[in-house]
């Protein structure tokens, strides 16, 4: 599905600055990967490269979405190949409707593959149905993108709106941060309604405590740009008990 | 810096030209008196001048010149005249003159409406008391001598009396027909106690134009004015709005401007009856040789009334656009919520901003504030849509309607809010 290869990057206002320094990564279809790693090990530089965020400079490497080259495209294009991305700090957006915003990304996303867009109605009747799901009541779909939402109804928009574009690669960006215990249920919960064989993710996270509920296949430990060491969920609780310590000196040695 | 008084001479000297290239209109006794009144208003003030303080934005001397220069007549084929979908009692303009063919019957109930050309031959009428009277108390303390030029030889316009609330709105329709027609139109409307009514009005007017509506809105009525001035590139006009409000009166008045070589629309209100409401809202969108002024001066004349000033520009490939707004508050105008924003979206560097607002308060007890921004399309805001799979250019526009969607909202009926969103959509899908 995701296939990444010795990837480097670095500012692309300040060449001094190198933040991935030779990444690689395959997931496979249906699989799910997290990422762990200390702060500024470069974990939300990769997952802002890969959906084409501005400001950074890929120097070597690749990165595909099932054979396509993802760093060749525009960010909309990456969504409509199947690339989705929830923010850890998800944007306001004053003045654009929730309904309006997700209704618009959904046809132009049907739009860009050459499907028939949603009708009025139809759009209506799933996306009432999926924020059910979610507990987002109707006030917050009607509300402005996002627009005096809690931290935890922003990361619950965002795992909706994943929901409602059906993506096939999901990487989440510390979803976990700045939820509450009921919070992260909904939200793992509503993650893993939509795990199936077609579809990967890519958690990013700091924490064990959202790969208990959301349980990975592959845990990989991510430092200074790198991947430095890949195991099983047994690696994210070993680095919850003894903190990455040990295994940066192991990686050092 | 030009002394005062050779400024003074020499604008006086220019309005003592213009005029005496004029003839007074001829009419009955109450209009005559209105319009020498006017014209002498004119030649004491003399004509603005872009060393006046009040122009030092916007030069008016497209405005102030013997004759107008042409404008290319602009067909939009492209998308149905605008309120074309709403029932309405539709009055057609043509270069600024009424035309009674095009136009439905001048019968509404709950309205009395005639042309000013038909008023103005009779010997007397109710809008002797409003013509050229609300103008005349507006050139202080700044002077609009443009206004009273208008009220002088302005023969075309309607006198509106709303007595009751109509079933429909008034829409006045502005159609041009010669390349360089010079209009001068004068409304004047009465909205009578209790009474409600909409006032639309869409067009381009005319290659050039004056135009005054004076507007009295009577204690517990209503009048919602709404205003898209066309497409036309290079025409160019100045509008004057003179409204009193009584007591618990309420006005919100929209205006959306596209396109246009220079703009100036003056809104002068005056809060006279306490707990009288008033919003002014408007939305501008440039792009090229465009200038667009908008300047507002509202007074506080009486306690607990409140009024709303919000106006949004978007401008770009060196459009210009300007602001002066000013909330002055009487003595006796306490408990006051006056409130007042001016924002503009820059979409590249080429493209400005000038904004001058103010505030003036006498009062000790209110509730004023005022605000004004320039920017740029915010870039989280823009990757955020794009990651979701939206097209760039969907994107922007979507995020400039956002911006609009402030002043939009300030429209009391949602309906022509939508219609008027329409337009801008395809004002920007035009241009991506």
């Amino acid at each position: 599905m995701l296939e990444i290869k010795n990837l480097h990057c670095e500012l692309e206002d300040d060449s001094e600055v190198k933040i991935l320094k030779g990444l690689s990564l395959t997931i496979n279809p249906g699989e799910v990967h997290a990422i762990m790693g200390p702060n500024g090990s470069g974990k939300s530089t990769l997952s802002y490269v890969l959906s084409g965020r501005d400001g950074y400079a890929v120097t070597d490497g690749s990165a595909t979405l099932e054979g396509a080259d993802l760093l060749a495209m525009e960010p909309e294009e990456r969504a409509a190949a199947g690339l989705f991305l929830a923010f850890q700090y998800p944007v306001e957006i004053p003045g654009v409707g929730n309904m309006t915003f997700l209704r618009t990304a959904v046809n132009a996303q049907r739009k860009a593959r050459g499907e028939e867009e949603l009708s009025a109605g139809d759009f209506l009747k799933i996306i009432r149905a999926k924020a059910k799901e979610l507990q987002i009541d109707a006030d917050m779909l009607k509300r402005p993108v996002n627009v005096g939402f809690s931290g935890g109804e922003k990361k619950r928009n965002e795992i909706l709106q994943m929901a409602m574009l059906e993506p096939k690669m999901c990487i989440l960006d510390e979803t976990d941060s700045g939820l509450d215990v009921d919070a992260m249920k909904l939200v793992s919960d509503g993650v893993n309604a939509l795990r199936d064989a077609g579809r990967s993710f890519l958690v990013i996270t700091h924490y064990q405590r959202l790969l208990n509920p959301i349980k990975p296949d592959v845990v990989h430990i991510m430092s200074e740009g790198r991947i430095i060491k890949t195991g099983g969920p047994e690696l994210a609780l070993e680095v919850e008990e003894n903190g990455y310590a040990d295994l940066l000196a192991e990686a050092a040695a | 810096m030009m002394p005062r008084a050779k400024l003074k001479a020499q604008k006086v000297e220019a309005a003592e030209a213009l005029l005496g290239a004029l003839t007074l209109p001829t009419g009955g006794a109450w209009i005559t008196k209105a319009r020498t009144a006017a014209a002498a208003r004119v030649a004491s003030m003399g004509l603005p001048s872009k060393r006046d303080e009040y122009w030092r934005y916007t030069d008016p001397r497209r405005l102030t010149a013997p004759a107008a220069e042409a404008a290319k007549l602009h067909a939009a084929d492209d998308e149905a005249p605008l309120f074309d979908g709403f029932d309405r009692l539709k009055l057609v303009f043509v270069d600024g003159v009424f035309d009674a063919q095009a136009s439905d019957t001048l019968a509404l109930s709950g309205v009395e409406i005639c042309t000013l050309a038909d008023a103005a031959r009779t010997d007397l009428h109710w809008a002797r008391d409003l013509f050229g009277a609300l103008e005349a108390r507006g050139q202080a303390p700044v002077e609009r001598s443009l206004a009273s030029l208008n009220t002088a030889h302005a023969t075309q316009g309607l006198l509106i009396r709303v007595t009751a609330t109509p079933p429909k709105p008034i829409a006045l329709v502005y159609r041009r027909s010669e390349a360089a027609a010079d209009a001068m139109v004068h409304h004047v409307i009465r909205v009578e106690s209790g009474a409600e009514a909409t006032l639309l009005e869409n067009g381009p007017m005319a290659a050039r134009f004056n135009q005054v509506t004076e507007i009295e809105i009577a204690a517990s009525a209503t009048l919602h004015p709404i205003r898209a001035q066309g497409r036309d590139h290079d025409r160019a006009g100045i509008t004057h709005l003179f409204a009193k409000l009584g007591a618990r009166a309420q006005q919100k008045s929209f205006n959306l401007s596209a396109n246009g070589a220079l703009i100036r629309n003056e809104a002068v209100i005056w809060l006279d009856g306490a707990e009288g409401s008033a919003h002014i809202a408007g939305a501008t969108v440039g792009d090229g040789a465009f200038h667009h002024d908008d300047t507002v001066f509202v007074t506080h004349g009486a306690p607990r009334c409140e009024s709303r000033q919000v106006f949004k520009k978007v401008l770009r490939r060196g459009a210009v656009g300007v602001f002066q707004g000013k909330i002055l508050v009487d003595q006796i105008a306490q408990l006051t919520d006056g409130y007042q924003i001016s924002q503009s979206l820059l979409l590249d560097e080429d493209a400005q901003f000038l904004a001058k607002p103010e505030l003036e308060i006498y009062a000790d007890d209110v509730k004023c504030s005022h605000g004004s921004t320039s920017g740029e399309i915010d870039q989280n805001q823009l990757f955020y849509l794009r990651a979701r799979g939206v097209p760039e250019d969907r994107a922007k526009m979507l995020l400039v309607l956002a911006f609009l969607a402030e002043a939009l909202e300030e429209i009391a009926d949602p309906a022509y809010a939508d219609d008027l969103r329409a337009r801008l959509e395809s004002w920007f899908k035009r241009r991506s």
